[in-house]
């Protein structure tokens, strides 16, 4: 069941919080604002740059600069604000059917962030009929069809990877999807080897690697491998709310909550990390469990009110997990696996019909798992649950 | 840039975009609630983030990456200004003026918010147009959630850049707008679940047939039929109604896995029932105790918006309402056409016997199917 828009507007009525006031210390930090390092540039060169395009808007090149800019910040700091300013700074040609190619790019990558695939891709194979040899724009069409649930699809867009591109990212592109596709043997081999051909002081690449490998091995059960991954990728280099989540629930299938805490006590308060929190204190029983749920369905809540569906997977565990509600988190896993169909979205919605009673509701998980020939030992399981108790 | 350090940055990219689970921050959303007082005044609320004002006015004047009740309060006149220049009240076309009354703080989920209350003087009217235009040209993916509360009830909108005005006829200001909103739910909860349908049809099927010498036989009068029909709904609402309310307050909980395993368990006994009766007493009595199970699934269906339970009592009615207007919909078709057809063979044969062993198996399978995970965890 799809929740209505204008239900999404009743739960409005619950977002305004109780007590405001007024402070009396004028000294009173009401917020953190810590100017992010970007990664090619300063907040001085943000500044003059917003300054220079207010003043011509129709200047494409400091817009597609400024634009860049927010896009890495929000890549950075996983913050879906700096997306839209970098809309903003696009808008001249936003709409447009044909705008210039970085552009093209750019939008591409806004899209895919609030989950507007079908957008996306149009943009991409645009970019690529006009320009065939852009690496990128290769790469992030794989990225999307993955996230699809695509791996087929995927595989054909990490091809010309292998002349556009250096061999570890190109092998990286290939494993990730070959990996879903009944290969995961070799896939994992594969990016194995090219890691240890690559150079070890390429530290993005190497954690990126890394963390495909440790996935790969969680999927085949091999756990022992898995965790020396992951704690090689957590040590390589800047240490991302993607790592640190794949991570997380890596340990709380290990019933590891604790080393869970230990992760994430030091982290920014973001969606995906606050769930894994939650769960944690759920299983080790804590006292602050509450509040984090609290905060959780505040959030969910939010989204909700202005029918975001960008977070419905992570909801369906908050409701299945930890507020036990099966039923809502089938609906919420079912609609999600309308747009991602990741391994981890397969997952939930598999949990989700086992506990809700309806494995019929499941199927199409099932389906697809036959027709990719995906290896994961934790879906494997779940399914075959499925099949005893289903149709 | 060479190729390989953009591919570098498009995998990490790749996996904070598409990998993580959700959107770390959440994204930029204000707060505005108009409340209607006498003679045309507004009584206004406006929750701003502090992220958003920093971002176009900027608060951080020392630009230590922290902002201060001090700083804030520097900017509050900047921030009416800009706030209001982004809002227009309107009654029969005429501007309302907006006056500033206070600036508090308040702390939502994401942080912190400047509290911007204010009055708004309209025309006394029966209506009041809103036009927001807050931060669109800075962050188009921001989104205004006005909730308009007059003193019979409330309305929300969300307001965007493709849909920055609304109009609101303040007659309707009442809780009718809600109370379809809940009511169209529960007609969407009954049409939406087979599982309901079946129950009701099955029940309904022998109403056009009387039983006489252990067999059916068509009734002369519609009237009759009619009548049958009454009471079966009346008997399935009452008991229904009855273990949604507990239900849906908290009174009465069981696990999903049992609600949806009995609820196929009573598909399969109507069903069972019209092949070979399985009690003596009408099928009234047989919907209002299996009834009872039906308003439990029913429940969940209501549970699963997510309301907190201080203001559950409308929206308990309104979904009942629509479960109701859901059901009798089902039955006004269902029963002239059944009574056309109940003198043939046809009905007898293939509908009241087929239909029924159909429904028969299926819910059996359901049965099957939701109990058999019972041990799940």
């Amino acid at each position: 069941m799809r929740i209505p828009v204008s239900l999404g507007l009743l739960a409005v009525a619950g977002l305004a919080t109780a007590a405001p006031y007024t402070p009396t210390e004028d000294s009173l930090v009401l917020e953190r604002v810590a100017k992010p390092a970007t990664p090619a540039g300063d907040a001085v060169r943000l500044k003059q740059l917003r300054a220079a395009l207010a003043d011509s808007p129709e200047d494409v090149s400091l817009a597609v600069e400024l634009a860049s800019h927010y896009v890495d910040i929000a890549r950075s700091h996983s913050d879906p604000r700096l997306y839209g300013y970098a809309e903003a700074a696009l808008a001249p040609w936003w709409s447009a059917s044909r705008p210039p190619i970085d552009v093209l790019y750019l939008r591409a990558i806004i899209r895919q962030n609030r989950h507007d695939f079908d957008a996306a891709l149009g943009d991409l194979d645009q970019l690529l009929s006009r320009q065939p040899r852009d690496a990128k724009a290769w790469f992030a069409r794989a990225v999307i069809q993955l996230a699809r649930g695509e791996p087929e699809a995927a595989l054909q867009s990490c091809a010309p990877l292998r002349r556009l591109a250096d061999n570890l990212s190109a092998t990286a592109c290939a494993s990730s999807a070959g990996s879903l596709l009944g290969h995961a043997d070799a896939s994992y081999r594969a990016l194995e080897s090219a890691l240890a051909r690559s150079n070890p002081s390429d530290a993005e690449h190497r954690v990126w690697a890394l963390t495909t490998l440790a996935e790969i091995a969680v999927r085949l059960g091999r756990n022992g491998d898995a965790e020396s991954h992951f704690r090689e990728a957590m040590q390589a280099g800047d240490r991302s709310v993607y790592l640190i989540s794949a991570y997380a629930d890596f340990l709380l299938d290990q019933e590891r909550p604790q080393e869970v805490l230990d992760l994430l006590e030091s982290q920014d308060a973001v969606d995906p990390v606050l769930l894994r929190l939650a769960l944690a204190e759920k299983a080790l029983a804590k006292e602050t469990g509450s509040r984090n749920r609290r905060r959780l369905a505040e959030r969910f809540r939010a989204s909700r009110a202005r029918s975001d569906e960008t977070h419905l997977a992570e909801e369906a565990r908050f409701e299945l997990h930890l507020r036990r509600r099966p039923e809502r988190a089938l609906d919420l896993a079912r609609t999600n696996w309308n747009t991602q169909r990741e391994p981890r979205d397969a997952r939930i919605l598999l949990e989700a019909a086992l506990a809700a009673g309806k494995p019929e509701a499941a199927q199409a998980v099932l389906d697809w798992m036959q027709r990719t020939r995906i290896e994961d030992v934790q879906l494997s399981g779940l399914a075959q649950r499925l099949r005893v108790a289903g149709p | 840039m060479n190729t390989g350090a953009v591919l570098v940055g498009m995998f990490a990219a790749a996996m904070v975009l598409v990998g993580a689970p959700a959107n770390a921050h959440k994204p930029s959303d204000s707060y505005l609630t108009l409340t209607q007082g006498d003679a045309g005044q507004w009584v206004g609320r406006w929750d701003i983030a502090l992220r958003d004002l920093e971002h176009a006015i900027g608060l951080d004047r020392d630009g230590n990456g922290e902002i201060t009740w001090g700083e804030l309060r520097g900017q509050h006149a900047a921030i009416r200004r800009y706030a209001f220049e982004a809002l227009a009240l309107r009654s029969d076309g005429k501007s309302c003026p907006l006056l500033a009354t206070g600036q508090r703080v308040d702390h939502h989920s994401d942080g912190a918010y400047t509290v911007l209350d204010f009055t708004a003087q309209c025309e006394a009217s029966a209506q009041l147009e809103v036009e927001y235009q807050l931060f669109f040209d800075l962050d188009p993916s921001h989104r205004g959630l006005l909730r308009l509360q007059g003193p019979e009830g409330e309305v929300t909108t969300l307001f965007s850049p493709e849909r920055p005005y609304a109009k609101f006829e303040l007659a309707r200001l009442d809780r009718r707008s809600s109370v379809a909103a809940y009511g169209r739910e529960g007609v969407g909860h009954v049409w939406g679940g087979l599982d309901h349908v079946l129950f009701l049809l099955m029940l309904l099927l022998p109403a056009v047939l009387v039983r006489r010498d252990g067999e059916w036989q068509p009734v002369v009068h519609f009237r009759a039929a009619a009548w049958d029909a009454v009471g079966v709904v009346t008997a399935f609402t009452l008991s229904h109604s009855l273990t949604l309310a507990l239900a849906a307050l908290g009174i009465l909980a069981l696990p999903a896995q049992l609600t949806e395993s009995a609820i196929a368990a009573s598909v399969f006994l109507a069903a069972l029932h019209n092949l070979r009766p399985i009690w003596k007493h009408g099928p009234a009595l047989m919907a209002l105790v299996l009834g009872l199970i039906h308003g439990l699934g029913f429940a969940s269906g209501l549970l699963d918006l997510g309301l907190s339970t201080d203001s559950l009592a409308l929206p308990l009615v309104a979904f009942n309402m629509g479960v109701e207007v859901g059901q009798l919909a089902i039955v006004s078709v269902f029963l002239p056409l059944a009574f056309l057809l109940r003198s043939g063979a046809l009905y007898r044969v293939f509908i009241l016997r087929g239909a029924s062993v159909a429904v028969a198996l299926l819910a059996l399978r359901w049965f099957l199917e939701r109990a058999s995970v019972f041990d799940s965890p």
